[in-house]
């Protein structure tokens, strides 16, 4: 079939360029600054992804994204601290890996009970509010661990009475220390492709051309018998999870991290959303790419780096307008018309 | 108790700006039908306009303020015409959403080009320092007392102006129904342009009150009142000028009352758990009107 076939590719595309820069590492072509950008490289292009199928497939705009990264950032961190001594690394990768994922897709399941009441713009400024209400509440949680149990406290560390041999897990707006560097390029590339594996066939099954419905006419799919809450709940909860995955990524590749805006804040959610809409809304593959060749341009061409926001806000103005403008849909259409005519008369 | 009263007349100050930046967020969103999220980054602008006239080359803050609103007037109408109005019958509504986005990027990061990252120090326009009562136990500021006088009269101003002139007329045509509107004779795209010439008027007079209340000024000033006065002007209803003001006035209340009795770090948490509970048991806000959808 051929959209398979386009799936396959998408694939293809993500392991050769695995492939490539393995190669290149191997052959020690790469600066180990260069190393250092491969794991969030990917962890964009996950976030991608998973922001691609709620603006792209559902139709609906989150800006709270960077929220649903940050608590399997958080979720999936206090689980390895708290198993450092105990599990190997790479089990405990993959534990934390499942837990991340499952408590992001419940509180995402949690959000959207209320939010996907909502349209439109209210729901991207209501999912906004939740990004920055989860990022205010991690950064006045104290959380520590000894042998009696968890401690939880609003107000300060020593609130929380831990015994000697206790461990801090969330210091309030000190964020989290000493996570164990549990990920790598390879590891993350895994997830890249389970990531897209899910979306992907999210897509092509039924449920994800009811989503599709929904998203072309509300109204229309609810009157053929689609179930739109369940459907929005669904699309929305995996896409939560998605981000989830890109959050534990984060967390393990990183020795502190706090709920600050510069990670966490509704301007990541806005940065994703540039990759989004530069790859394409709703084309999957194209969310891996910007987001890869974006993260690592600037980086690359430094001197640009300064200038890099402000290139990206123009080009994300500019390419709304010629995708999405009636006047200019109509140009293009014309001027293809046209192109095609000649093509005939040659 | 007096700490109360404090508390009270500075929310109450926090309160009138955020109406302020609702009025011009309400009507841009009744009128226009879009949320134009790049309104806090006006504010932002129209601060900075200040800060160079008075504090770089030395002017009169009145000569800043009014070079500000009028600055701020001609951006809000060029960027409506350069970026929304090619999107206004776009196939899907995100299109606008996101290009304002964009804007909103955009502006912040020409900021930081232009000024750079480091907070500028906002010397206050107003220079009357207010009245104390009670024997010196409460002092109110003056910039507290012109920005509820301010709020005051830009609300009485503006419903006398949507309800007693024909440009006014005209906008609420246009926010019932863009077509019918057009039938009538009204030029639609000269009303929105108007609504956003005086909503991105109202962004620079908020800020002017805004950086003179709280004077730090940086790229990033505008974005969080912009957004608490849109969850203000939800919480009143959208699209309702009255309800704006109430809105605006409640929520800078609450989040100073947050701050001083409950937890400072969790006052955004709360004035955005407002947000939340409103859309889900009067997601019509206080004042707002049902409206079905049609199909």
């Amino acid at each position: 079939m051929k959209t398979k076939k386009q799936d396959y590719i998408t694939y293809a595309v993500v392991i050769a360029a695995w492939a490539v820069i393995e190669i290149l590492m191997k052959m020690g072509l790469l600066s180990s600054h260069l190393q250092g950008l491969l794991v969030p490289m990917v962890y964009y292009a996950i976030a991608a992804v998973a922001l691609n199928l709620c603006v792209g497939i559902l139709g609906e705009l989150s800006l709270g994204h960077a929220g649903f990264m940050c608590i399997g950032a958080f979720s999936s961190a206090i689980f390895s601290l708290m198993t450092e001594d105990v599990l190997p690394g790479g089990l405990r990768f993959f534990l934390a890996f499942l837990i991340g994922t499952a408590v992001t897709a419940l509180f995402g399941f949690l959000i959207g009970i209320p939010v996907l009441r909502l349209n439109g713009d209210y729901l991207a400024i209501v999912t906004l509010a939740f990004g920055e209400i989860i990022k205010n509440i991690l950064n006045a949680v104290y959380l520590g661990v000894d042998e009696k149990g968890l401690h939880i406290s609003l107000q300060n560390q020593m609130a929380l009475g831990l015994s000697p041999n206790g461990k801090m897990l969330i210091s309030g707006a000190m964020g989290m220390t000493g996570m164990p560097h549990d990920s790598n390029f390879t590891l993350s590339v895994v997830i890249l492709l389970v990531a897209l594996f899910i979306t992907l066939n999210l897509i092509r099954s039924k449920h994800g051309r009811a989503i599709m419905s929904i998203r072309d006419n509300r109204i229309a799919a609810q009157s053929i018998g689609v179930n739109v809450v369940r459907y929005k709940m669904m699309a929305f909860t995996i896409s939560a999870a998605l981000a989830g995955m890109a959050g534990v990524l984060f967390s393990h590749n990183i020795a502190t991290m706090q709920a600050t805006s510069q990670y966490f804040g509704y301007n990541v959610s806005i940065l994703i959303l540039v990759y989004v809409v530069l790859g394409g809304i709703g084309n999957i593959r194209g969310s891996v790419i910007a987001a890869a060749v974006l993260y690592m341009l600037p980086e690359l061409l430094r001197g640009l780096n300064k200038y890099r926001m402000l290139i990206y806000s123009i080009v994300l103005i500019v390419v709304m307008i010629v995708n999405w403008a009636p006047a200019a849909i109509e140009k293009r259409e014309k001027i293809m018309a046209k192109l095609r005519g000649k093509k005939e008369e040659a | 108790m007096i700490s109360f009263l404090t508390s009270l007349v500075n929310g109450l100050s926090l309160g009138g700006i955020y109406a302020i930046i609702a009025l011009g967020y309400t009507m841009v969103y009744g009128i226009a039908k879009m949320l134009n999220f790049a309104h806090g980054d006006f504010i932002m602008v129209g601060c900075y306009i200040i800060f160079t006239a008075v504090s770089t080359m030395g002017l009169s803050p009145a000569v800043g303020i009014i070079a500000s609103i009028i600055l701020c007037t001609l951006l809000g109408v060029a960027t409506e015409a350069v970026a929304y109005r090619p999107l206004r019958h776009a196939a899907s509504p995100l299109a606008v959403l996101i290009t304002a986005i964009g804007v909103s990027y955009l502006l912040e990061n020409l900021a930081l080009l232009i000024f750079g990252a480091d907070a500028k120090s906002f010397t206050s326009v107003v220079k009357w320092s207010g009245i104390t009562l009670f024997g010196g136990q409460l002092h109110i500021q003056g910039v507290t007392i012109i920005t509820i006088i301010v709020s005051l009269l830009v609300l009485v101003l503006l419903q006398s102006y949507i309800h007693g002139t024909k440009n006014g007329q005209a906008m609420l045509a246009v926010a019932q129904d863009q077509g019918a509107a057009t039938l009538m004779g009204i030029d639609v795209n000269k009303t929105i342009s108007l609504t956003f010439a005086i909503g991105s008027g109202l962004a620079a007079v908020a800020g002017a009150l805004l950086c003179s209340a709280y004077p730090t000024l940086t790229p990033y000033t505008g974005a969080m009142p912009g957004i608490k006065a849109f969850v203000a002007a939800v919480l009143g209803g959208i699209g309702s000028v009255p309800g704006a003001m109430i809105g605006g006035l409640v929520l800078g209340i609450i989040e100073i009352l947050a701050k001083t009795y409950i937890s400072s770090q969790l006052s955004d948490a709360i004035v955005f758990g407002i947000l939340v509970v409103v859309l889900l048991f009067k997601p019509t806000g206080l004042l707002g009107k049902i409206t079905q959808e049609k199909v």
